[in-house]
Formats: structure tokens, sequence, C-alpha cells
């Protein structure tokens, strides 16, 4: 395979609050390679999202704190840059598009002064005139119709799809090496999410920018992702082509999201949630963090004891899996999701 | 940080809403189960009722503390001024006009240049000044809790008409009103002071329940109450105001303050409490002629001012963090 | 916007009404006008008869505002209690000067506000955060009076020290000046000082609030995602955001202002609206009070309308229908 577009190593990232200090990303790694596009699933709180604003620099320090490990980028490590060096690139080399729409775009500045803004602060020779032609061509190919005219007009003039076009148009304005999309279609209304999703597969074609799909959403991943890392708690819990991951998992919390997915073939009342809540991340159980939600763990000693590291699975090539029992698994997921049917 | 046994208080998340469900789905996990039951602490979702939190946010407000604590004393102080005084306040000791402060005889504060001594002035000043800012406090928050609960609660032409009235006042330039008021109406005495001030104090208060009630009244548990035949006052009183006394109860306590400074204000001008009254603003007024040379006359009593309005505004603040429920606990 | 404007000013003209009905009630309420002047001995049987008459004072009161009124919109308020005086010619003079010193005190407290409020939000809970919090308490807990006496022994033990004078403590311009302005802005510095620090106190308050609101915003960071400086992020996309309720504030503030000019020119012996308010106030002639007032609400209208149409202009997202 190439060289990967972003190398994520070992990152820590905490948060320190007044009820202790929060471990929102504890050692995660994972590469993303060119014109691919890497799906990051998890429960709110994983530590998805934090991982990305990490490798920006955009968490807020305090009460963020990044203590350890590398991101590299370019051949550089974006955790040593100075902020001026990151501004370079955020925006120009990486492009990200935020959840909620709305909320993400400046409401006082026109969705024109804000895509031109993106294009000016990177190129500094591109004249007024030149952004504005340019920012009404990526309307334009985001399908924003009339470009023209929306040019000049305010977020809340847009409906909310048209709002997340924009974002992508802004997004990709600089030609950008890697797309970060955190959850881009969670606050859109479903018959939106589609055109939505079209004009971000588009933009991918178009710029050749390899993609981080950050989601909760395993439809999406499905539809859009080459390969799969599941975060739970911070950490890694299994990785591996989506193929693989939606077939063959190998990590008792990916089945437990796959039981809880909506099919078509499928009652509704047989909809599994994993039984529990997400850990606390400032007062996390010892060993496996998954254990006390686990239906392998059964009070194994070794799952409260030692956590399991991220290995290599019998399943195929780049599948891992941080389980202690993960080849329990291999024995036939369908009996064992049946089992936890069952159980209940 | 999990509840207390026996707490008989529904759990409350941070934000005050009833907590989610510790536990969703499979009823195969409970308390009982050795397997969660082991690690409990790292699953629960913290849970503190809103006292708690309250109590927890504001002791922890340092700035607040202290200021609460010079609050007492200055305020036990001024209240008990005929014990603690070492003068009266219109005690003259012509021998000993004009001392600078010293230690001296206990003119702590120094004397005026009738040898009357200072720190007995101020203490009595202050007592007057605390007495008229907690009757307007009082005052101003019956005042504007009654009209801002009855005008969200009814709504409709009631509302209306507060409302707009409400408006009217704040139209008003208020402290110009205060003192055209207080010159017209005012006949020196610290109580009619009071209740001109009040008269005109209890806007924003009004508005501010006015607000609450609004958002309260379409709650649940109203609608519970009224199904159960409860009369609209037992609403407003036993169901909403409970909930929406947060605001009410900063508000009061920053009231506290305003009047300190606009009686001190009046008084200094010649509409307020006039003499024989001691009054912190007419003892400033006084001092005001030989303010270059006796620099203690002026700056003494308006330190007070100072002193007492700074510990308000502090603990206003804290308890207005302690009291909002959205707020976080400062890392 | 202008439909709007119009409409609202039309609004405010039956709002006038009442509040002109509420204020002349409140005064001839409040005591007999004619007490101060019997008790003068100067002042004859007769003329105290002719007042009545010219001010109606037999009839009752809804009658005598009435007539007020008519005297207040055809006449400039007419005159005073004894008929001597005509009350615009004064009220216009004081108005100009109050007017220099409001604007001067406000666009000083904005400025030094903005910057403390975006620096103490940008830096929350730093020691300069924590310093800015405390001068705002000051500045709450400060009677004005008190500030502008202890401005003015300081500055007058400067002079008495070393003979140089730097501000005036007294009155709003010498008699025969060399240089006007700088004359001016020497006698005008102290009031501002005095009357802005309750200003910077509450805008700065405000603007530390709008702008923590505002600067852990979803669009602050898409700015800064797009790679945009800290600097412009903070100007452009955050401040721009927070004047927004701050400008408001300021404009609904007028009114307290006002009321701090009237302690501010009484201790500095400045010829505006707030010691011509005092100095009639202590006459007790009710009609020059009155007429002061009258200025005093339509000035504070305004400001209201103008808080409305600031409010619109600087946010997009308001429309008026």
């Amino acid at each position: 395979m190439s060289e990967p577009v972003l190398s994520v190593r070992d990152l820590v990232t905490e948060f320190k609050t007044a009820d202790g200090i929060v471990h929102a990303v504890d050692h995660v790694s994972y590469d993303v390679y060119p014109g691919e596009t890497l799906g990051v699933v998890g429960e709110s709180g994983s530590g998805k999202s934090v991982t990305v604003m990490s490798v920006l620099g955009l968490i807020p320090q305090p009460p963020g704190r990044i203590v350890g490990g590398e991101v590299i980028f370019g051949g550089r490590d974006l955790l040593k840059l100075s902020q001026q060096e990151l501004q370079q690139i955020r925006g120009g080399e990486i492009g990200m598009i935020f959840q909620d729409p709305i909320s993400s775009l400046n409401p006082v500045l026109t969705v024109g002064d804000q895509i031109s803004e993106a294009l000016l602060t990177h190129n500094s020779k591109l004249s007024a005139e030149d952004a504005r032609k340019r920012s009404v061509e990526l309307l334009h190919a985001v399908r924003v119709p009339n470009p023209d005219a929306r040019f000049d007009q305010y977020p809340h003039e847009y409906s909310g799809g048209m709002r997340q076009r924009a974002m992508i148009a802004m997004a990709m304005a600089n030609q950008p090496k890697l797309l970060i999309a955190d959850e881009p279609t969670t606050a859109l209304d479903v018959t939106i999410q589609a055109q939505v999703l079209d004009v971000l597969q588009q933009a991918q074609r178009e710029t050749h920018a390899a993609t981080i799909l950050i989601t909760h959403d395993l439809g999406l991943i499905a539809e859009m992702a080459d390969r799969v890392v599941v975060m739970y708690a911070g950490r890694v819990v299994e990785t591996g082509d989506v193929e693989t991951i939606f077939h063959a998992p190998r990590h008792p919390y990916t089945l437990g999201l796959m039981a809880s997915l909506p099919r078509l073939d499928m009652d509704l009342e047989r909809l599994q949630p994993i039984p529990g809540q997400p850990p606390s991340l400032i007062n996390l159980p010892p060993g496996c963090k998954f254990h006390p939600r686990c239906m392998l763990s059964h009070g194994r000693v070794r799952c409260r004891t030692e956590e399991p590291p991220l290995a290599p699975t019998a399943g195929g090539p780049g599948h891992r899996s941080a389980c202690h029992f993960k080849e329990e698994l291999a024995d036939g997921v369908a009996a064992l999701s049946a089992d936890v049917r069952t159980a209940s | 940080m999990s509840k207390p046994p026996g707490d008989p208080l529904p759990d409350t998340g941070p934000g005050g809403a009833p907590a989610e469900p510790q536990l969703q789905g499979s009823p195969s996990v409970t308390d009982d189960d050795p397997n969660t039951a082991l690690y409990r602490e790292g699953l629960e979702v913290k849970a503190l009722t809103q006292w708690q939190l309250f109590r927890r946010k504001f002791f922890r407000h340092k700035a607040a503390m202290v200021a609460l604590f010079v609050l007492v004393v200055v305020f036990t102080a001024a209240l008990l001024a005929e014990t603690i005084a070492p003068y009266g306040y219109e005690e003259l000791d012509l021998a000993n006009a004009t001392l600078g402060p010293t230690l001296e005889d206990n003119h702590f504060f120094g004397t005026d240049k009738l040898g009357r001594d200072y720190f007995s002035r101020v203490l009595y000043g202050t007592r007057t000044s605390v007495r008229v800012a907690l009757v307007v406090a009082l005052l101003s928050t019956v005042i504007g809790t009654l009209i801002g609960a009855i005008a969200g609660y009814f709504g409709g032409w009631i509302e209306n008409v507060l409302m707009r009235t409400t408006d009217l006042v704040l139209t008003l330039p208020g402290l110009a009103v205060l003192i055209a008021a207080a010159a017209l109406l005012g006949n020196g005495s610290p109580y009619r002071v009071a209740v001109i001030l009040a008269l005109l104090l209890w806007t924003s208060l009004a508005r501010i329940v006015r607000g609450s009630f609004l958002s309260l009244r379409e709650k649940e548990f109203v609608e519970a109450a009224k199904a159960s035949g409860a009369s609209d006052w037992r609403i407003i009183f036993r169901h909403i105001l409970p909930n929406a006394l947060s605001p009410i109860i900063v508000n009061a306590t920053l009231v506290v303050a305003t009047a300190i400074l606009i009686e001190a204000t009046l008084s200094f001008l010649g509409f307020g409490i006039t003499p024989p009254t001691p009054a912190l603003g007419s003892l400033i007024e006084d001092g005001r002629n030989s303010m270059l040379t006796d620099w203690w006359l002026v700056t003494l009593p308006g330190l007070t001012i100072v002193l007492i309005g700074l510990c308000i505004n502090f603990l206003g603040d804290g308890l207005r963090d302690a009291l909002d429920p959205t707020q976080q606990v400062r890392g | 916007m202008l439909v709007y404007v119009v409409r609202r000013f039309l609004y405010s003209i039956p709002v006038l009404l009442l509040c002109s009905f509420i204020i002349f009630t409140f005064v001839s309420v409040s005591g007999d006008p004619l007490s101060e002047v019997k008790r003068r001995p100067n002042v004859s049987q007769v003329t105290v008869q002719q007042i009545v008459e010219r001010k109606h004072l037999d009839e009752s009161i809804p009658v005598q505002w009435a007539y007020w009124l008519k005297d207040a919109t055809t006449n400039s308020f007419g005159t005073d209690l004894l008929g001597n005086r005509p009350i615009w010619p004064d009220l216009k003079r004081v108005m100009g000067n109050t007017l220099q010193l409001v604007v001067a005190a406000e666009l000083l407290a904005f400025t030094i506000a903005l910057a403390m409020g975006v620096i103490s939000a940008k830096r929350q809970y730093s020691l300069f955060d924590y310093g800015t919090t405390t001068f705002s308490f000051f500045g709450f807990s400060m009677p004005v009076f008190w500030f502008a006496l202890i401005l003015q022994v300081i500055v007058t033990n400067i002079y008495l020290a070393t003979d140089v004078r730097i501000f005036y403590t007294a009155n709003l311009s010498s008699p025969n000046p060399e240089n006007f302005l700088l004359d001016r802005i020497q006698h005008l510095a102290l009031p501002v000082i005095a009357l802005s620090v309750l200003s910077i106190a509450t805008y700065s308050r405000y603007m530390r609030a709008s702008m923590l609101e505002v600067v852990n915003s979803d669009y602050v960071r898409t700015a800064r995602a797009k790679g945009v400086p800290e600097r412009k992020v903070t100007v452009h996309h955050a401040m721009r955001n927070a004047l927004i309720p701050v400008v408001t504030v300021a404009a609904l503030n007028f009114g307290t202002v006002l009321g701090g000019a009237v302690v501010t020119e009484t201790v500095f012996a400045l010829d505006g609206m707030g010691l011509y308010f005092i100095r009639q106030l202590g006459e007790r002639d009710a009609y020059p009070v009155m007429a002061w007032l009258m200025v005093a609400a339509v000035f504070v209208i305004l400001f209201n309308l103008l808080a409305d149409i600031l409010y619109g202009y600087l946010d997009p997202r308001i429309r008026y229908e």
C-alpha cells in the first residue's frame, strides 16, 4: 500500500474538569490512505471527534491538553507545528465539514463571504473579484441553485441541505488532500441526507481527497467507507475493511452495534441495544473498558484486570481487534447474536 | 460521587433535569447483577440534588464566602451600632475637633469639625443605609415578584397591562425620576425614602419573573396540579414560584447594593435622608467642604459604601454561579 | 425597514402622551406648586392669583394637563412658575452641554469596555479576567458622586503641589481660553472619567458574557478550521456576533447615563441638564422640572428606537415586517 495521507500514532488527549481528568482519547492510532474513505464509528463520547479536533489543533486549551503521540501529515508532525503553520494546513490541505450547518455557519456573514474567506486566507494574491467568481463556481459545484444570487445571502436564508452543501464547498475550496466530515448528515432530514452525501462523494471524486467520515450511523459507513475504525471510551477497539467489519466483526462492541442496527429483514422489536451506558471517562473501569457491558466477559477475571491490546485477528490482513477472546466470535457471529437475543 | 443513601429527593442530573435512566434496555442488568455491581462506580451517571449542587458550588466560590463573612460583620456591627459605637453620633467634643484617624480615644475614623466621633457617625449612617436597603430589597422583591408572576401566569390582557406599565416605568430615566420623587415627596425620613426607592426598583425583577413564569406554566407539573384541581394562587405560590426562585434571590441580593448607592446619592444631593438622621450620603456632603484638608471625612464613608457594594456584588456573583444549573463548576 | 421605523416612531407618540400625563400628575399631586412661592415675602397675593390664572391651577388635573400640553407643544414648554423666564432657551443650552459630556463618556466607555470584555473572555479565569471582574464590581459599587469628589481631591492636590493644571475641577470652560478645544477637554476630562466608570463596568460585563457565549460556538470553530488567523477569528467572527447584544444594551442604557450625568454635573458644577434639574428641584418649580422630565423621556424613547434599528442592522436574521 502507498504512504498514508494522515497517520495518527498513540494520540492521547485529556480534558481537565472540576470532577477530574477526562481521558477523551487514549493511545489512538489509525492511518488514512490516499483516495480512501475511512469511517470512524462509535457512540457519542467515544473520542472520535476529539481525535480529529486534536489533529487540527482545534481542542480548546485549557481545559484540553494533548498529552502525547504524533500526527504525521505530509511528512510533518502536526502536533509540533506552530499555530501559524497549522493555520496553513487547516482549510488548505485539510478541509473540515461539521455536524450542524446552521450553527457552523456564521449568522452575520453572507455565505459567499464565508466561502471567499476560505479562499482568501490561503491565497493572499487572490483578488476579491476572483474570490467571488471562484466561490460562485464552488456553490455551483455543490449544486446550490442560482449561485450568483445565493452568494450574497445569509445562512438563515438557505435550506438545511443547502447550508451543508455550502459547508462542503468551503471545505473543498482549496483542493484539500484530506477531508474530515464530522457527522455530516446527522442534523439533516432523512430526505436531504442522500443529496448531501451525493455532493460529498462528488467532491471527493473531484478533489481526489482522502476522507475521514465520523459518524455513529453504521448505514452511512456501509454506504461510504472503504475501511472502518471502531472507537469505544477513547480507544480504537477494532479496525478493518468495511466488508470484514460488517460480516466478520471480531469485537463484541462492534457486534453489539450491528445488533442495534435496524435492518429491513428484521422486526424492530428484535433490535438489541447494548446494555448499560458508556463509562465515565473520568473513572474508567479497570481491564477492558467494555467488559461491564460485554456479553463475552461473563465475569472473566482477565477482562477485569488486563487491558487487551489492538492485535491482528485470524480473520484477514489489516483486521485488528482489542479483545482477549476475539476468536470466540469467529465460531459464528450469527449464533452469538442469536444468543444475545435469547439472553434478554 | 454517588448519591447519599436515603436521599428523599429524586435524582437530578447536572442540568437540574431528571437524570437519564441509569441503564437502558436490558432488564438483565440490574444492581444485583454481580458483574455490573462491581464497577458501578465507573458506570454511574453522577446524580446530585439541586441543593447539594448549590452548596457544593457556592462554598467553592471563595470570593463569595469572604464577601458573605465581611457583610455579616458589617451588617451586624451597623445594626448593633448603639452597643458598638464608642460615642453617640451627635456627641460634641469641640476640644477634639478635626482629628485624623487615630487609635487614641477610639477615634478610628477621626472626628469632624465639631469633634463628633466619625467612626460612630459612619456606623450609625451605615445602620440607616442598611435598614433602608433591606426594606427596599424586601418591598421591591415582593412587588416585582407579584407583578411578574401574575403577568406571566395569567397572560392575556392582564399581562399586557402590567408589562406595558413596567415598560413605561423603565422608559423614565430612573435616577432622575427617583431624585424628583425624593425631592417632591420626601421629608427626610428613611422609611419614606425606602418606599420611594422600592416603588421604582421592581421593574427588572418583574420582567425576569414574568419570563420564568411564561416558560414554567407550560410544564407538565403545572398541568398535573391543574388537573388535580389546585387553585391558580396555589399553583403560582406552591408549584411555580419555588422553581423560579434563583433569579429572584440573586436580584434581591443585588438590589440591596443598588438601594444603598441610590439612597447615598439622594442624601448627598440633599433630597434623601436629612440630618439629624445620620446617613452615609449626607456625611459625605458634610465633609465635602473641607475635603482637601480633612481627607477622612469624604473618603471613609465612601469606602464603607464601596466595601458593602463590592461584597454584595461578589456574593451575588457566587449565588448566580451556584444557582444557575447550566453553569459548570469552575475547574 | 423604513416602514418599521416610521411605525415605531408613530407608536411612541401615545407612549409619550401617556408619559407626559404620568409626569404631570406625579409632579402635580406631590405638593402644592405654589407653596414655595407663597412662602416668599416679596410675592404678593395678586401675583399668586396671576399665576393661578396663567397656569390654570384652579382647574382639575386633566384639564391643567391639557393646557400644559398645549403650552409645551405650541410654546416650547412656556415659562417657569412665576412667568419670568421661558424654559426652552435654558433647556436647549444645557442639553448641548450634557450631550458633549454624555457622548464623550459613552464613546470612551464603549471602547474600553469592548477591549476589556474581549480580552477577559479570551483569557477566561486569567489574572486579567479576575482583574476586570473586580474592576467592574468596583464600578458597580462606587457612588458616582464620591468617585467624582475623590478625583477632584486628587487633581487639586496635584495642582497645589506642582502648580501644573492638568484638568479643571469645576465648570465647563475658562472665561477667555487661548485654545478653546484644549480648555474644553481639560474641563470635561474629570466629569467624563467619573461618568464613564459605571458604563465601562456594565458594558465590559456584557461584552465578556457575550464573547464567552460566542468563542465556543460552532461557527468560530468553523472559521478556525478554515485556517483563519486567530486575531481575525476574534474580530471578524466572534466580536461581530458578540457586539449585537452589547450595542443594544448601550443604547438602552441612556436613562442610566443621564442619571449619572445629573450627579456628575452637580459635583463638577457643569452647566448641563443635571445641574439645571437639581437647581429647579431645589427651587421647587414644577414647570421646568416637568419640561426636563419630558425631554429626558423623549431621549430615552429615541434611544430605544435606535437600539431596535441597530439590532436589525447588526443582525441580518432580524427582519422588520
